[in-house]
């Protein structure tokens, strides 16, 4: 059995409490003095606690942690093939915290030492190239602000949805983030694409070593390899030490752990652009290389479980995104679609970015139906449920950005209607 | 419009491509004079790439030495495969999915419903995926212990319970190149552009 080699600080700490006044070691002795003496005054010993006294906080500490009165939380856990959501309806703002960001996993999270790991370049180019992370930090870096959305983000709204479904288990699966790392094209410039190339095959260092073609335009035009989310290194949920960033495309093709990139005339037709992340249409054909994520909105408050206590002012808050653009504008209905309202923009309407938007509704106390459209910058309206199944069919497979809805009862209870 | 104007609106016109979404970091590059490369890493030896090169191509690009038959293949199914997707290949989805058995024709419309199994003979537009997931990806616990001859195998038990191929079938990568998987022709590129004319694809 381990046993942890106990520091000179905790000696002190635990000194301290001894001795009645708990972790006050780092402070100056005359601060310590005073503080001993707000501790005594809390004693079961003493007289009366003078009005407004006030506690001596917790200590500074190397991590940071919410609040315990904070619960957010991806669900579910425990998956090596599946989903873990982000618990939109928690989240304000549009930056997504790293610890919750969504995670897809083929065949779980790798652990990598940085140290062990390259990345090659390779294929139809003049100068095969591989890259520690070391390396790879000395070219000029990009910092981008940009979301992630799983193709089959909004399936079980699709398929299956229930009226206590939450924003997390209807589209839990986009996250939005600042990422840091090169722009692919400064790399292309390192081993001279040969004028052949029109794809390449980005791998993962993952136990399934999953790989996606994608179009060497895309390299040329915002793809980035990245190191850095929010600040600090990938985590290894979402890639650890480096994966690829295609902005705006499905979130299978922004491959993680990355270690691979090879550069070919044709697409490698892996199984993750074949006999998945494809769309069956109806008449019996299968679009492929559905790359793109189309403009989506969803209202995160009010949303299920929420109840509203009464009457009156309310937010109406939510995320709206494309994959080809900017959001251009949001529109609100409180009637199920009869009427619309333009919403306020709150965040810079960068490309390919959550976008957070707010409508202040005065509610009378009626039964409601909430729902919010984007608008994309090509002038793509977000098609209601009706009109995506009519377009593709109700065994459709990904891409599922259909108008929700949120029906708010008289007694203030908010379930999801997916029948939009 | 006056000389400053035009200037203008030269400038705005030039902020305007340079905020775009166009990523090229020496373009706006601030530091001693970009070099046409930064010679970071090292030159990769074909050694080097062979040792990771893996990817199988649809014309056969990648497919290494080695074959195996039907009946060998399902020898290997049953131990390195059917735990997950089944004696028959039935699966456990959605985690474990089916893999032969689907209904087959050209009249079978899969967008009317998401329960239609999409199976190897049925949504598979290429052989060679098979082949190349198989190498890179399963079984899922023990990824790349599998032989290149029990790959071929495998491969060649599935698509003949397919009734891709019959069973006599020694198959190795010429014969898996040569194969015409019924799903090629469903595969059509992706349509959509946004908004085109006002009118949304989808």
């Amino acid at each position: 059995m381990n046993e942890k080699p106990i520091s000179r600080r905790t000696l002190l700490a635990g000194a301290a409490a001894a001795a009645g006044g708990a972790v006050l070691t780092n402070l100056p002795l005359g601060a310590q003095q005073k503080a001993g003496a707000v501790a005594a005054a809390a004693s079961p010993a003493a007289p009366t606690p003078v009005a407004g006294a006030r506690t001596l906080g917790a200590p500074t500490t190397a991590v940071g942690t919410r609040s315990p009165f904070v619960h957010i939380e991806r669900t579910p856990t425990g998956e090596v093939t599946g989903w873990s959501y982000t618990p939109l309806q928690d989240l304000t703002g549009t930056l997504t915290p790293s610890d919750l960001h969504f995670t897809r996993v083929h065949a779980g999270v790798p652990a990598i030492d940085p140290d062990k790991h390259t990345l090659l370049l390779h294929g139809l180019v003049d100068r095969p190239l591989e890259l520690t992370l070391a390396d790879l930090k000395r070219y000029p870096s990009v910092t981008r602000t940009h979301f992630i959305e799983c193709s089959g983000n909004g399936r079980s709204a699709f398929r299956a949805p229930t009226p206590d479904m939450t924003p997390q288990l209807i589209d839990g699966l986009t996250a939005n983030s600042e990422w840091t790392g090169v722009a692919v094209q400064t790399l292309l410039n390192e081993i001279g694409v040969q004028k052949d190339a029109k794809w390449f095959l980005a791998e993962g260092g993952d136990a399934c070593l999953l790989a996606r073609s994608i179009p060497l335009s895309k390299g040329r035009d915002d793809a980035m390899i990245v190191y850095a989310q929010n600040g600090e290194p990938l985590r290894p949920e979402q890639g650890f030490p480096m994966r690829l960033l295609v902005p705006g495309f499905e979130g299978n093709m922004n491959v993680k752990w990355l270690r691979r990139l090879k550069f070919g005339a044709e697409p490698f037709m892996t199984r993750w652009e074949t006999s998945k992340y494809t769309d069956p249409l109806l008449g019996g054909t299968i679009r492929q290389f559905s790359f793109e994520m189309d403009a989506k909105s969803i209202i995160t408050s009010p949303a299920a479980p929420q109840r509203l206590a009464g009457p009156g002012w309310w937010p109406v808050t939510g995320i709206a995104w494309s994959g080809r653009g900017r959001i251009q504008r949001v529109d609100i209905s409180t009637d199920g679609g009869k009427s619309w309202l333009e919403a306020e923009l709150l965040s810079p309407l960068t490309p390919k970015v959550h976008v957070r938007f707010q409508y202040m509704w005065q509610w009378n106390g009626d039964d409601s139906l909430l729902m919010s459209r984007a608008v994309d910058d090509t002038g793509y309206v977000q098609p209601t449920m009706t009109q995506l199944k009519a377009a593709r069919g109700p065994g459709t497979d990904y891409h599922f950005n259909s108008v929700r809805g949120w029906r708010v009862a008289r007694n203030g209870a908010v379930t999801f209607e997916a029948a939009t | 419009m006056t000389a400053h104007r035009w200037v203008a609106a030269a400038v705005l016109a030039g902020a305007v491509l340079a905020s775009g979404c166009r990523l090229d970091s020496r373009d706006d590059y601030l530091g001693d004079k970009a070099p046409k490369q930064f010679d970071l890493g090292h030159t990769a030896t074909p050694a080097e790439i062979a040792a990771v090169d893996i990817d199988v191509l649809p014309n056969g690009a990648g497919l290494p030495a080695g074959s195996g038959t039907p009946e060998q293949g399902a020898a290997v199914f049953a131990a390195s495969c059917a735990s997950c997707h089944g004696a028959n290949g039935q699966g456990m989805p959605p985690a474990y999915p089916q893999l032969i058995g689907g209904p087959k024709g050209s009249n079978v419309d899969f967008a009317t419903d998401y329960k239609i199994p999409r199976t190897i003979g049925n949504y598979w537009p290429y052989a060679t995926t098979l082949y190349g997931y198989i190498r890179r990806a399963m079984p899922l616990a023990a990824p790349g212990s599998l032989t290149a001859d029990q790959i071929y195998a495998v491969t060649a038990y599935l698509l003949q319970r397919e009734g891709i191929i019959p069973a006599n079938t020694v198959l190795d990568a010429k014969a898996l190149t040569a194969i015409q998987m019924p799903a090629r022709s469903r595969f059509v590129p992706d349509d959509r552009r946004g908004s085109v004319g006002g009118k949304n694809v989808r």
